[in-house]
C-alpha cells in the first residue's frame, strides 16, 4: 500500500492562513490503514485546527480519493468551505484539486513510498513502480528499490555484514538479500551473467505514465 | 612494438589503447600506480604540486571522481592537467553523477584530450559528501560501464549501438581506452565478491585495482578464489595499499570505513611507535613485498590519501624503481 505521514503542523497552518472553513477530507484506504489519514487521523487534525478558534471545520472521509466517483458524496460539503485539506496520498490530493477546480486544495500528508507493514508503526518500502518488474529474477527481492543505488549487477563495496553503508544501523543490503534467496533457492547461478541497462523510459523518465486496457475501456 | 599475447590484448600487434599502463602491463612489468585527488577548488597550483610528487614514481595515477561524494576539480580536467604535467591519468568515472550520455560524451572528450586509461565505478553514495541532498543518478551500474567502454572501443558502437562516426559516410572514430576497475575483497557477501570480479571481466575489463588491503589473510583467501577461476590471467590485478599517517587515521579505518578490515595489531603498532607516520610506511613496503610473492598479484595501486609527497619514498623502500619504460 501507500505509505504516508501528516506533514509538520506548522506547515499546514502555513496552508490555512486567510481561511476560515475548511474541509478535512479523509481516505478510507492505503493512508486509513497506516493510520496518517483515515477517519480518526481527520477527526484528531480536524480539532487540533479549531484549537485557535479562528478556523471552522468540516469533517469527511471518503472511500478512495484516487477514484473521481468518491468525491460526489462531499460536493456539497466542498461548496460550503473555503478551502480543502486533503489526508489523502499525493494522488488524491491531486483528483481533489482537478475536481473542484475553483477551491484551493492542501496536503495534510507527505507521501512516502509504496510498502509493507513492518510491524506496529513501522513500514517499510518494496516498490518504486519502475514499471519492468525483475523480481521474478532477482528472488523475489527488488534491486531498484533496495539497494540504495540501484545497482543491477550485485552489492558495491558498501555492504557489509548483510547491510547497507548509506545506514548501517537500518538499511539492510538489497544485494545480500538477493544474495541469500537464490543460495537458498539453489539460483545463484543467475547472478553470474551481466545484467544490461535499465530501459528506464519505462519508469518515470519517459514522463507520467498512462495506461489503458483496450479490453475494459469504454 | 613488442607484444605479448595476454588476455586483454586486442587486435595482433596493436595495444587496445596504446597507454603507458598498458604497455607495461603487456610486458608482464610489475606496476606501480597511485592516486591524485583534485582539489575542492580552483586552485591548478595542488594538482602540479601533487602531480610532481607522483611523476617518475608510478606508472600511472588515477583523477579520482568527485571522490567520497565531494564537489572537485572534475577527473576530466585534472586528468588532462595531469597529462601536460608528464603524468599519466587514469580517469576515474563513476556512475553516480552522470547518465548514459554524459559518460559518453565524456569518455569521447577524454580521448580527444589525449586521456587513454579510464576506471569503471559505481561511485560513493552522495550522503557521505557535501551535497547530501543532491539526487543520484546510477542510470547504469559500474558494471555496465564497463560494457559500454569496451563495445565503444572494440565494437566501435554507443550504448544504443549506433556507430561512433559523425554522419552515415564517415568513418567511425572511436575513444580506445585501456579499462579498469574496482574490486573489494572485504566487503559482503564474500562469496559473491570473486563473481563480480567475474563479471567485469566478462563485461570487458583490462585490469583491476583492490580495494586497500590491510587484512592479508582474507586478501590471500580472496586471491585463491580469484586463481582458482583463472581471472588473473583474464585481467591484471593490482592490490590497493593506503599508508597508514597516524593513530587516529588507523583506528577510523577500522571501526568506521564500510568495506574496510583493519586486524587491531596494527592498532597496536602504531600506537607503541614513537614515529607513526615512519611506522605507517615501513608498514606499507612491508606489505608490497608480501603482495609481491602472491601469483596473480601484477601491481600495486598506492592510495595515498592526501599523502602524495610520501609515494615516491614507498616506491623507492619497495625497490620498485626505476620504473620500466617500454616503447
Amino acid at each position: 500500500m501507500i505509505i504516508a505521514e501528516q506533514k509538520p503542523m506548522d506547515e499546514i497552518l502555513e496552508f490555512l492562513q486567510g481561511h476560515r472553513k475548511v474541509l478535512v477530507l479523509g481516505c478510507g484506504t492505503c493512508v486509513t490503514i497506516c493510520l496518517a489519514g483515515g477517519e480518526r487521523e481527520v477527526a484528531t487534525l480536524a480539532s487540533a485546527l479549531r484549537l485557535g478558534g479562528k478556523l471552522e471545520t468540516v469533517e469527511q472521509t471518503i472511500e478512495r480519493q484516487c477514484d473521481a466517483e468518491f468525491f460526489e458524496s462531499v460536493r456539497e460539503a466542498a461548496t460550503a468551505c473555503d478551502a480543502i485539506l486533503s489526508l489523502a496520498c499525493g494522488v488524491g490530493v491531486q483528483l481533489a484539486a482537478r475536481l473542484f477546480g475553483d477551491k484551493p486544495v492542501y496536503p495534510a500528508l507527505n507521501t512516502k513510498f509504496m510498502g509493507t507493514n513492518e510491524a506496529a508503526g513501522k513500514w517499510a518500502e518494496n516498490c518504486l513502480a519502475c514499471g519492468d518488474c525483475q523480481l521474478g529474477v532477482f528472488g523475489g527481492v527488488c534491486p531498484v528499490t533496495r539497494c540504495s543505488k540501484s545497482l543491477a549487477n550485485g552489492p558495491c563495496g558498501g555492504s557489509e555484514d548483510g547491510m547497507c553503508e548509506v545506514d548501517p544501523k537500518t538499511i539492510e543490503c538489497g544485494w545480500q538479500l538477493i544474495h541469500d534467496r537464490l543460495k537458498a533457492l539453489g539460483k545463484l547461478d543467475v547472478l553470474t551473467g551481466v545484467a544490461a541497462p535499465r530501459d528506464w523510459s519505462k519508469t518515470h523518465c519517459g514522463g507520467p505514465r498512462r495506461l489503458t486496457r483496450e479490453d475494459v475501456a469504454d | 612494438m613488442g607484444v605479448r599475447g595476454w588476455g586483454c590484448m586486442g587486435d595482433k600487434n596493436t595495444y587496445k589503447s596504446g597507454s603507458n599502463l598498458e604497455k607495461l602491463m603487456a610486458a608482464g612489468e610489475f606496476v606501480v600506480t597511485a592516486e591524485l585527488g583534485p582539489p575542492k577548488s580552483a586552485d591548478p597550483e595542488i594538482i602540479k604540486t601533487k602531480a610532481n610528487h607522483l611523476r617518475g614514481w608510478v606508472d600511472a595515477a588515477n583523477v579520482t571522481d568527485n571522490q567520497t561524494a565531494i564537489v572537485r576539480v572534475s577527473s576530466l580536467g585534472a586528468s588532462k592537467l595531469a597529462l601536460d604535467l608528464g603524468l599519466e591519468p587514469v580517469m576515474q568515472m563513476t556512475c553516480r553523477d552522470r547518465n548514459r550520455l554524459a559518460m559518453q560524451a565524456d569518455i569521447l572528450s577524454a580521448y580527444l584530450l589525449g586521456i587513454r586509461n579510464l576506471v569503471c565505478l559505481t561511485g560513493d553514495h552522495q550522503c557521505f559528501g557535501n551535497h547530501p541532498t543532491a539526487r543520484h543518478v546510477f542510470d547504469l551500474d559500474s558494471i555496465q560501464l564497463i560494457r559500454m567502454v569496451r563495445d565503444m572501443r572494440d565494437k566501435k558502437i554507443f550504448a544504443c549501438g549506433e556507430e561512433i562516426k559523425a554522419s552515415s559516410k564517415a568513418v567511425p572514430h572511436e575513444p580506445r581506452m585501456f579499462i579498469g576497475a574496482a574490486a573489494n575483497p572485504f566487503a559482503d557477501p564474500f562469496e559473491f565478491r570473486v563473481t563480480r570480479l567475474e563479471k567485469k571481466v566478462e563485461a570487458g575489463v583490462d585490469f583491476i585495482q583492490t580495494q586497500c588491503i590491510y587484512d592479508m589473510e582474507r586478501f590471500q583467501r580472496w586471491m585463491e578464489l580469484v586463481r582458482a577461476r583463472g581471472l588473473h590471467q583474464r585481467c591484471k590485478i593490482l592490490a590497493g595499499l593506503t599508508p597508514l599517517k597516524s593513530v587516529g587515521m588507523t583506528k577510523h579505518m577500522r571501526d568506521n570505513v564500510a568495506g574496510i578490515k583493519l586486524p587491531s595489531s596494527y592498532v597496536e603498532r602504531m600506537e607503541r611507535s614513537k614515529d607513526p607516520k615512519t611506522e605507517g610506511i615501513a608498514i606499507c613496503v612491508e606489505q608490497i613485498q608480501v603482495l609481491r610473492q602472491i601469483e596473480g598479484v601484477a601491481g600495486i595501486h598506492l592510495m595515498a590519501i592526501e599523502w602524495e609527497s610520501k609515494v615516491g619514498e614507498i616506491v623507492q623502500k619497495a625497490g620498485l624503481v626505476p620504473r620500466p619504460v617500454v616503447e
